[in-house]
């Protein structure tokens, strides 16, 4: 069974697909080895439109709905993870938060920068010492007049060393826990914002990732994104809709893993046959295909109820960590497949192995999304 | 400028083609389709002269109601409106009564110039076009590379054995158009969502006016369709890299003749 979707969400898809499989996937390989992003998609990327699937298209976006969304990102994943992940945070993370939080006169400034790709938007909650307790957060605001004053460091940041627009969760009250964290937007260029270390990552090398410094550094007021207090809640809200995009992302990996399996299962020969008429081979195919349609059904699924305003945080989980692991799954028997070609990288699948990875524990690790599954089943 | 695009809806040329058990078609089951290459180069030179010179774009499609997908691509590139031609009696047509429909279709609406691939890779005629030109009275090129428009002309570029062949035709004309004339850009997500409010004005050949009897009713008749006969498989040369590259320069030369 498969979701039915709409001909214009298939005409997204394929549109996508085709841009992935032209564009993307035969440079892959050397952006992975060069281990930073590649700048020279930045405008292809925006002629599609697709740095500003989340904004409404009167502040110049696609606006389109979150099952097309989905499926660009599974696209874009299938021809290059770390593409696909500097899109998915750029759209469901920074421009998300602005979306879902911002003055109409916040929206106005930042949200045609970025739907436009002028500006890449990162998204600063993890710390060194914060990560699955995000509300553990030491960054710390604090008011000078009628400035805030920013001091912390963020880790592991998407789009670190290479965003304009930097939206940042900051401490402004001690004392009130995760009540007392507020978002701000931060622009590049702000003194005091200091690009610190860029990450050598084992997969997702060609998104950019790099650690990002605040050093007494000063905006205005009208900065604070949301109400003050407000912004773990919006973080947590905004991440909800930034693990469906993860959902996608795994399963464009996983649709490329299989892809790579399957082609190679036909070409490679032993024992005076294509090694895909070996039952050993054909079972590890069917697994895989089977649970990338189910991965596909919890990803569309969550993706369809935040399209129709209905709550999504326990479905957003189910499929961020059901696509994730099964992604891995997909590439780990893709390896084992190619045998020793997959443990090189002449062949795609030893780079998906790595890549894939990270969707088990970026926006929340699996162990985190078991958590609130938990949580929701013993409500 | 107003110009008019004929596209087809052609199954995806990497998609494994199987016959249906009749002879008469292809099996269309899990079968992939888009719009043909070639139109798509019609489409986007269509829409780089409605850039330059204003105007509109207009589609064109006739076939079933997935054919409406391949309208809707072009509508998500930058065309304006579409009109699908869509009718039981389409299967049973030749090409040249096909191009009857299309040509009382083109007529329905203002044009200076009228777009098509060079042919269509399902079946690869490359008929319609001329017969346009025909019904129509229209001057034509054909298999364009270079296209350039001036006041009530056209120039037209085109390969020929040996050289470039250069045409100056009068407007409106029909102009069939080479994979090597343009880059097709991709629909882009605004495109799309756009393209999606675009309504596709759906007419049967009825409502085009259009009497298939007599000379319009086909006369070509299908026989069969087969499958083209199995590759043979590949054969693979063993022993020191010296010999083998001997070995496979022999057999280039003396087997396949290709040196």
């Amino acid at each position: 069974m498969r979701v039915e979707y709409t001909e214009d969400q298939r005409l997204v898809h394929q549109t996508v697909r085709e841009f992935a499989a032209r564009e993307l996937r035969p440079r892959a390989r050397a952006w992975d080895a060069a281990g930073a992003f590649p700048e020279e998609v930045v405008a292809p990327i925006a002629r599609l439109g697709l740095w500003g699937m989340t904004v409404p298209p009167e502040l110049g976006g696609a606006g389109i709905d979150a099952v097309s969304m989905a499926l660009a990102i599974e696209a874009l994943a299938w021809g290059d993870g770390g593409v696909a992940l500097s899109v998915a945070a750029h759209n469901s993370l920074c421009a998300g938060h602005i979306v879902r939080a911002g003055t109409a006169e916040q929206k106005r400034r930042y949200l045609p920068r970025l739907a436009s790709g002028e500006d890449l938007g990162a998204w600063c909650l993890t710390e060194p010492d914060s990560g699955s307790d995000a509300a553990g957060l030491a960054t710390r605001a604090v008011r000078r007049g009628d400035r805030w004053v920013l001091n912390g460091t963020k880790a592991f940041v998407t789009q670190g060393s290479i965003a304009g627009v930097y939206v940042v969760m900051a401490r402004t009250d001690p004392d009130a826990g995760h009540r007392g964290i507020s978002a701000f937007i931060v622009e590049r260029g702000t003194p005091g914002l200091r690009i610190g270390k860029h990450e050598d990552k084992l997969g997702m090398r060609s998104s950019d990732t790099a650690e990002v410094v605040f050093e007494d550094c000063e905006v205005a007021e009208e900065q604070m994104l949301g109400a003050p207090g407000e912004g773990f809640r919006d973080a947590m809200r905004v991440l909800e809709g930034g693990r469906i995009g993860i959902g996608a992302l795994a399963l464009g990996l996983g649709r490329a893993a299989l892809d790579a399996a399957v082609a190679y299962a036909r070409e490679r020969r032993a024992f005076g046959r294509p090694i895909a008429e070996f039952q050993a081979i054909q079972w590890m195919l069917a697994d895989t295909a089977t649970e990338l349609d189910a991965a596909e059904l919890l990803v569309m699924e969550a993706a369809a109820r935040a399209q129709h305003g209905r709550p999504y945080r326990l479905e957003s989980s189910m499929a961020k960590l059901f696509a994730s692991e099964a992604a891995a799954r997909a590439a780990s028997r893709a390896v084992q497949i190619h045998g020793g070609y997959g443990f090189i990288k002449d062949y795609p699948v030893e780079r998906i192995y790595r890549d894939v990875k990270l969707c088990e524990i970026g926006e929340g690790t699996s162990e985190v999304q078991r958590l609130i599954i938990a949580r929701e089943v013993l409500a | 400028m107003h110009v008019v695009v004929c596209v087809k809806q052609v199954p995806d040329t990497e998609a494994p083609i199987r016959i249906r058990p009749d002879g008469q078609g292809v099996d269309e089951s899990g079968l992939t389709f888009v719009m043909n290459y070639y139109d798509e180069h019609a489409v986007e030179e269509a829409i780089r002269i409605k850039e330059r010179a204003g105007g509109t774009v207009t589609l064109i499609a006739a076939g079933p109601a997935r054919a409406a997908e391949a309208l809707r691509a072009g509508l998500a590139m930058g065309a304006d409106q579409a009109i699908h031609i869509q009718d039981p009696a389409l299967d049973g047509l030749d090409h040249l009564a096909l191009a009857r429909v299309l040509t009382a279709a083109i007529a329905s609406v203002p044009y200076d110039l009228v777009l098509c691939g060079k042919l269509a890779t399902d079946d690869n005629a490359a008929v319609i076009g001329p017969a346009l030109a025909e019904f129509l009275d229209l001057p034509q090129a054909t298999a364009v590379t270079r296209l350039e428009l001036g006041d009530g002309t056209a120039t037209a570029h085109r390969e020929v054995e040996g050289g470039v062949e250069v045409l100056e035709i009068s407007l409106p004309a029909v102009v069939t158009v080479e994979r090597n004339i343009n880059e097709p850009r991709y629909p882009s997500l605004p495109g799309i969502m756009r393209a999606k409010r675009t309504p596709i004005t759906v007419k049967t050949i009825a409502d085009l006016g259009v009497d298939l009897g007599g000379s319009g009713a086909a006369r070509v008749r299908l026989l069969g369709l087969a499958p083209p006969p199995a590759r043979p498989p590949g054969r693979m040369l063993e022993g020191e890299p010296a010999e083998v590259v001997r070995e496979l320069v022999r057999l280039l030369r003396e087997e396949a003749r290709v040196l």
